[in-house]
């Protein structure tokens, strides 16, 4: 095609050609130049270095107690749970968003009635799967601000999630999902070690 | 020719200055009507002057690195010469920013102002509202107090409930697995370069497309449907300086007062303006007992507490939030009213309006406070007016009964 400008025959297809061949070309410099850009607001390697296992001691963590550690920056606690806490659990059942663990919140060797490897030792991300804030241990039965029917557990004091024993959340909760395992495996009884999956032929019963 | 006028010649040739300040102040026609809600442009402007200036003397003594961070504000407020009120300064006109912008909204909703020919004004003005919240929000973590912190850590996990690419998103906007130095540190080069850069920008082509439709006014009538046969001014219309300039200038006293006044006496206004919370350093493995985000966030945040979990997820909830914004840049469509101004419109739309700024003071309100059942259920009903105030308005503003416009504006 070709028209009259001022006076002379122009190629209008060959100017609409070029005008769409050097935007092309242009958008491919712009994203070439871009992927650098949005690719340093990734972890840096120093950040994901940051992300090693962690190590922990557990033969001081009384029964009943529970200790905070940081892994990747996110508090983990490990709760000692005694032998009533346990026998809770499955009474909190029906009350819960998802007793079983269906939803993908924890390694294939935690998904059990404990949520754990040692039906005692709890090993959980203190992190609520809500928005993010680290709820409170309240382990006292009855507590007076959570009601008489309070069987022990976590409560999110940002938005009001209750958790029970085995960091299962209970239903109408704000928090959609149980918290998180995180991978871990035992080096010994008293050597925890978080951050690492326990290896596939060391699986206890 | 005097020597001014030689220079004013002179640069006349070269760059157009005579001809800008005419177009847009001595010889910017404004209808003569304006009222009390007139004054918060103006002031959204003032105030993002002393933000942008405040802000620079800061930069000079702040440290964005998750070390030093907290001690370096303590130190402008302690031992830098005049540093505690620069820092107040800047804290205090965050909150006043938004209240001058929430009041000039507010403006625009009762008169029409967002309605044809001023969509685009409107759109740009919900774009800075956006812009400036997104800047409040990244300031806010750098005095790296408990609640930069952990406001921070939700606002962030907003996005990790994006279905599929939440989880690598919300990595790549902390460039870490939690909040951290790199957060701050990116926080930081958006809150001082990118978003004022976007800010100034949308600031001017909101007042370009403004000076080019000309301002709407009390009475929602155009002023250029009547002009002077001969000069072509609009009958009802005086040049913006020096009328308005000094009508400003009243406004600008006023503000002035009101803000010295929490300034000097109130910086913190009770924990509204600056969270007793963020007098602690952030400690990432302890949450503070309740999070509340600052006042002009909060009525969003009840929208967001006020949508349960469903389908194992809480991305509803983040999606009535972010709805709850994107509506706004809908309303010059969703309005079918044949008149703009509240002064002419039916009773109809006055009791929505007036359910809507209840809904919204309310959301605000129940958004500061630990959710419990009660409260829930309120920022349900809130929320659920909240939106009808939107979806329903294209049937509610044509069935309206209204009143006729007047031609010319009525003082």
């Amino acid at each position: 095609m070709s028209q009259e400008v001022d006076g002379q025959k122009v190629d209008t297809r060959k100017r609409k050609f070029l005008i769409a061949a050097t935007s092309a070309v242009g958008g491919v410099a712009v994203a070439g130049v871009a992927v650098p850009l949005v690719m340093s607001m990734m972890p840096s390697a120093r950040a994901k270095a940051a992300g090693a296992p962690v190590e922990v001691d557990i033969s001081k963590v009384e029964p009943g107690m529970l200790l905070t550690v940081e892994w990747r920056g996110k508090p983990v606690w490990v709760v000692n749970r005694t032998k009533e806490m346990l026998a809770q659990l499955s009474k909190n059942d029906p009350l819960l968003a998802d007793p079983n663990s269906d939803m993908p919140q924890q390694p294939a060797y935690s998904k059990n009635a404990t949520r754990s490897i040692k039906p005692e030792y709890l090993v959980v991300v203190g992190i609520c799967t809500h928005l993010g804030c680290s709820p409170t241990y309240r382990r006292e039965v009855g507590a007076a601000d959570l009601g008489t029917d309070w069987p022990g557990g976590f409560f999110c004091p940002c938005h009001g999630s209750k958790f029970d024993l085995a960091a299962r959340v209970f239903k109408g909760a704000p928090a959609p999902t149980n918290l998180v395992v995180p991978p871990h495996q035992y080096l010994s009884d008293a050597k925890l070690l978080i951050g690492v999956d326990m290896p596939k032929d060391h699986l206890q019963g | 020719m005097s020597a001014l006028q030689k220079v004013m010649g002179w640069v006349d040739d070269r760059f157009p200055l005579t001809s800008t300040y005419k177009a847009h102040l001595s010889e910017y026609y404004a209808p003569k009507n304006f009222n009390f809600w007139y004054f918060f442009g103006s002031l959204a402007l003032l105030v993002l002057v002393l933000q942008i200036v405040t802000g620079i003397f800061l930069t000079m003594n702040y440290k964005p690195d998750a070390e030093l961070a907290f001690a370096s504000v303590e130190y402008i407020m302690r031992d830098v010469d005049w540093g505690w009120l620069i820092r107040y300064m800047h804290s205090t006109g965050a909150s006043m920013f938004f209240v001058v912008v929430y009041l000039h909204m507010f403006r625009g909703l009762m008169y029409g102002s967002y309605r044809k020919p001023r969509e685009l004004i409107w759109i740009f003005g919900v774009l800075i509202y956006l812009a400036l919240m997104a800047e409040a929000f990244l300031g806010y973590l750098l005095p790296w107090g408990q609640m930069s912190f952990w406001g921070a850590q939700v606002i962030v996990n907003l996005f990790a409930a994006v279905p599929f690419i939440g989880d690598d998103l919300s990595i790549w906007i902390r460039g870490d697995y939690v909040i951290s130095d790199a957060t701050l540190n990116r926080f930081f080069a958006f809150h001082v370069i990118a978003l004022p850069l976007v800010l100034i920008a949308l600031v001017a082509v909101h007042l370009v497309a403004l000076h080019e439709v000309g301002s709407n006014n009390p009475d929602g009538v155009e002023i250029k449907k009547h002009k002077d046969p001969e000069t072509h001014i609009p009958l009802d219309g005086i040049p913006f300086h020096p009328y308005y300039t000094v009508k400003d200038i009243v406004g600008v006293i006023v503000f002035l007062m009101v803000f010295s006044a929490i300034l000097f006496f109130g910086p913190e206004m009770g924990g509204y303006f600056l969270e007793a919370n963020n007098f602690v350093p952030a400690d990432p493995l302890k949450t503070p007992p309740h999070i509340a985000p600052l006042w002009y966030f909060t009525p969003f945040y009840a929208i967001l507490r006020a949508v349960p979990p469903m389908f194992g997820s809480q991305f509803p909830g983040v999606v009535a939030m972010g709805m709850s914004i994107v509506l706004l840049f809908f309303l010059p469509w969703l309005d079918r009213s044949k008149v703009k101004s509240i002064r002419y419109r039916g009773p109809i739309y006055k009791v929505m309006l007036a359910l809507f700024i209840v809904s919204f003071i309310g959301l605000g309100y129940l958004g500061l406070l630990p959710s419990t059942p009660v409260a829930t259920i309120f920022a349900q009903v809130f929320s659920v007016i909240y939106f009808l105030f939107f979806l329903l308005m294209p049937w509610y503003t044509s069935i309206d009964k209204t009143k006729p416009e007047p031609e010319r504006v009525t003082g």
